[in-house]
């Protein structure tokens, strides 16, 4: 079983109260995918817009994370990291540019 | 005993493309001779993508012969790597030498062409060739490895492969 990525911690949680009473809108999240093998994980996000989603690359290949409609198109060289800022709400499909059978998705949702 | 399950489209391609070696009667495989088969699996299409570089036009072609450069010198040096720190020495064999003449007939006939004609000769060879190599990876090769590194290792190639083959077919579908 994948299990769900949640929003990486972005401060310490006294911050994240005093952020929360301070600013109508909560602080943007951090989501992680990670590849392995040729596979994006998890396949599947739900994410806020102004998140921003990070991929790290753990093979040997260079691989990208390229939206279907073409809203982000992010390198990741072999062992790297790219992120990109989630502008917009809608599902987004996703594949590798250079392999296209790794495929996945995110939900963007308006906060 | 080694069983070789092939369907019977793939066979065709398997043999057309020079993976007869494994008949039924034929002896099994052992790892040296399956690294030496991988190792030069990719030797060959780096060949192929050098010629591509060398001779189109078209930049989509350009693009994904240079994809095809990086990926297989990356799982060739990952390969060679495993064989020295496992002390194997990749050991030819008619799997692999026909592999080589099949494609270098394959290269004679691309070396003629050009513009539009070369592109599309070029992509629909990588789409049968990738698809032959993957083929053989899948019901032959990865089968019949016994160390479980270089297992693992043609594994992620074969996905790697399953990823060039289909980018082979987008490519090729967009040339006329
Ligand atoms: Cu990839």
């Amino acid at each position: 079983m994948l299990r769900p990525a949640r929003y990486a911690l972005a401060a310490t949680a006294g911050l994240a109260l005093i952020l929360a009473a301070a600013a109508p809108t909560a602080a943007a999240g951090k989501l992680q995918v990670k590849i392995d093998n040729l596979v994006f994980a998890p396949a599947k996000l739900t994410a806020h817009v102004g998140d921003t989603v990070e991929w790290t690359n753990a093979d040997f290949v260079a691989h990208t994370a390229t939206a279907k409609d073409g809203s982000f198109d992010v390198a990741l060289p072999a062992g790297k990291t790219g992120s990109t800022v989630l502008k917009k709400a809608g599902h987004f499909d996703y594949y590798c540019k250079f392999h296209p059978n790794m495929k996945a998705e995110i939900d963007v949702v308006a906060k | 005993m080694n069983k070789v399950i092939l369907t019977a489209g793939a066979a065709v391609i398997a043999l057309a493309w020079g993976f007869s070696a494994q008949a039924a009667d034929a002896p099994k495989l052992n790892d040296a001779q399956i690294a030496h088969i991988a190792y030069t699996a990719g030797v060959i299409d780096l060949k192929n993508a050098e010629l591509a570089e060398k001779k189109t036009k078209n930049a989509d072609v350009k693009a994904f012969a240079e994809d095809m450069e990086k990926d297989h010198k990356a799982v060739n040096e990952k390969a060679l790597a495993l064989c020295k720190k496992l002390g194997v020495t990749p050991e030819d064999n008619d799997t692999s030498k026909s592999l080589v003449k099949g494609q270098d007939e394959a290269r004679a006939k691309l070396e003629k062409l050009d513009g539009a004609a070369f592109d599309k000769a070029y992509a629909d060879n990588e789409v049968a060739y990738h698809d032959a190599v993957n083929t053989a990876l899948e019901k032959t090769l990865i089968p019949n490895t016994s160390n479980k590194e270089l297992k693992d290792l043609l594994e992620t190639g074969l996905k790697i492969f399953q990823g060039h083959e289909e980018h082979a077919k987008t490519l090729d579908a967009k040339l006329k």
